[in-house]
């Protein structure tokens, strides 16, 4: 079984993020950039599936300009065989990125796609969900579990409740949570050696998909700021401004 | 006209469906409720009470107990082609349906809205709420997922609106509710508590989370925790505060060894007023708490477990 990765080149975790001073964005120039760290899991889960004979071929696809390259080779040094890459520097909002993995998958025919649940840069949550609808497959969002077995997948999902299982039928799509899994860091070789993997280029218009977007921006503010930083001397103290200043008990 | 998906849990609605009726509320017009279940005729009728609200649709079938966002979509989409809106929380129940919805509608999802400018145009956190954009939708109708923080919950009395039978659709066959394991707990609900205690890596294990739920069960409040505090398996998933968690904004929170990364100042920072107890003076959830003690917490939870319980003797 193929499986198909979606990864995205997103600011670094660590970044402390600035809107920029005409408020049409954040300030991405001299920015760290990295791979979402939800498709790091996704790609870890396919290696994972790899070694356990279920996948036969990992595929990761980004999409966007060419720096995106750069992420698909991290999947191709963590374990992924080949990448896909769709390039364009149009903005690209979640059902663009859906109708294009859509046609993308109708090329290559995977059993599964894995996606991270959530690209920490827009914070969207969307991506897999319309996917699996364009496809009409199934769907199991947030898994913390995956299991395959006999053309079904048992996923173990993190939902705000606790813990929720659904059985789904393959073809499917599987966006990743937190504790899906642990991504390895990439070896030295490995590394190295994904410099010689196949990346195919790809644009939209090839795709025969149209990516404008649906939302305009009007505008990127910063957030109201919080007048924090006080210190207090004791617990009774502290009691006593929750009780008598801030009157929250 | 606007349709609110209800969650619920055929017995009784989440408490976040009264927050994205509010949202509906404010952008304006007609609101209906969606109560899509097995046996949930409960929840329909408190729907029913919800102030505000015009008509309640409710769909049964077995299949819908536990609904998979299969089963809610195929529901969903032609009813949507009558609404301008159509409103979820964003939950994970409305962050899993929603953007299947938008998809099978070709059209964007508006995701975790905070602030709603117009019909078309809304406000939403983006870098784990580091900056807010303000976006327009041009699609005819609007998916619109609802940060429930940032909009107070409409009275979930006082309505009297009429319940209607809709038919539920059969079932897709594509994806089976396998089974659940649920947190239950006496305390309240981590997005709707008036307090929260939340404990990181600081706790360094999962029983010395007691030490917090003493304190929480002086104040009537809920336990949270860091994304450190989940991974180390102190705790389990459903207690995590942050980006990819869930989104706290109560009254009074209450931060134990934790030491502030900006995925969980994220989760939290809209608190009303924030404590701070963690033993190292440098670390960043100061400079977002009210009142910050520096300090040993295997010293200051005591200490303040045995405050509280003077203070409430005294007051008797």
């Amino acid at each position: 079984m193929k499986v198909l990765v979606a990864v995205k080149r997103v600011i670094d975790f660590n970044v402390k993020v600035r809107v920029k001073a005409d408020h049409t964005g954040v300030e991405t120039q001299n920015v760290k950039m990295s791979m979402n760290p939800f498709d790091e899991i996704a790609v870890e889960e396919a290696i994972r599936l790899k070694e356990a004979g279920a996948a036969t071929e990992i595929v990761a696809v980004s999409m966007g300009p060419p720096q995106c390259q750069e992420t698909i080779r991290t999947a191709l040094a963590m374990g992924a065989d080949r990448g896909i890459h769709v390039e364009t520097t149009a903005e690209l909002q979640p059902l663009a990125v859906a109708k294009l993995l859509r046609a993308i998958v109708a090329k290559e025919n995977p059993g599964l796609v894995i996606l991270g649940k959530q690209a920490i840069d827009d914070d969207c949550n969307q991506t897999g969900q319309m996917l699996a609808a364009l496809l009409g497959w199934p769907q199991a969002t947030f898994a913390s579990k995956l299991k395959l077995a006999d053309g079904k997948a048992l996923v173990t999902r993190e939902v705000d409740g606790g813990l929720e299982t659904i059985e789904i039928k393959l073809p499917a799509v599987v966006t990743t949570d937190l504790r899906l899994n642990e991504p390895r860091y990439a070896s030295l070789p490995n590394i190295m050696k994904a410099k010689k993997k196949p990346i195919d280029a790809l644009t939209p218009e090839a795709l025969g998909v149209d990516p404008a977007p649906r939302l305009k921006t009007l505008k990127v503010d910063e957030p109201p700021r919080r007048q924090g930083g006080r210190k207090v001397g004791s617990v009774a103290e502290l009691v006593d401004k929750l009780m008598n200043e801030a009157r929250v008990i | 006209m606007l349709l609110v998906v209800a969650e619920h849990d055929n017995a009784a609605l989440k408490p976040a469906t009264l927050n994205a009726v509010a949202a509906a509320a404010q952008i304006g017009g007609a609101i209906h409720l969606l109560v899509a279940g097995s046996n949930a005729r409960p929840a329909a009728e408190q729907a029913a009470k919800i102030k505000g609200v015009a008509k309640v649709l409710i769909a049964e079938s077995a299949a819908l107990e536990h609904p998979v966002a299969e089963d809610l979509a195929a529901l969903i989409v032609p009813l949507a082609k009558s609404y301008s809106h159509v409103l979820a929380p964003a939950t994970t129940f409305g962050k899993n349906l929603m953007p299947r919805v938008a998809a099978l509608l070709d059209v964007a999802q508006i995701s975790d809205i905070s602030g709603v400018i117009s019909p078309d145009t809304f406000v939403r956190p983006i870098y784990a709420g580091n900056a807010l954009a303000t976006v327009q939708s041009a699609d005819p109708i609007k998916i619109i997922t609802v940060r429930g923080t940032a909009f107070s919950a409409v009275d979930a009395a006082g309505g009297n609106a009429p319940v209607e039978t809709i038919p539920a659709p059969a079932p897709s066959g594509l994806a089976r509710f396998a089974g659940a394991e649920l947190a239950r707990s006496e305390r309240p609900e981590l997005t709707s508590a008036r307090i929260i205690v939340s404990g990181g890596r600081g706790m360094q294990s999962g029983d010395n989370f007691k030490l917090l739920e003493s304190l929480a069960d002086k104040l009537g409040a809920a336990v949270g925790a860091s994304r450190a505090a989940v991974d180390a398996g102190f705790v389990p998933n459903d207690y995590q505060v942050g980006q990819t968690g869930k989104i706290v904004a109560p009254e009074l929170y209450i931060a134990v060894g934790i030491s502030g990364a900006i995925q969980h100042l994220a989760g939290m920072k809209d608190s009303k007023v924030i404590v701070a107890i963690n033993k190292d003076e440098e670390a960043p959830i100061f400079q977002v708490a009210d009142y910050g003690l520096v300090g040993d917490l295997f010293q200051i939870v005591p200490a303040l477990d045995a405050e509280l319980a003077k203070r409430k003797e005294g007051s008797r």
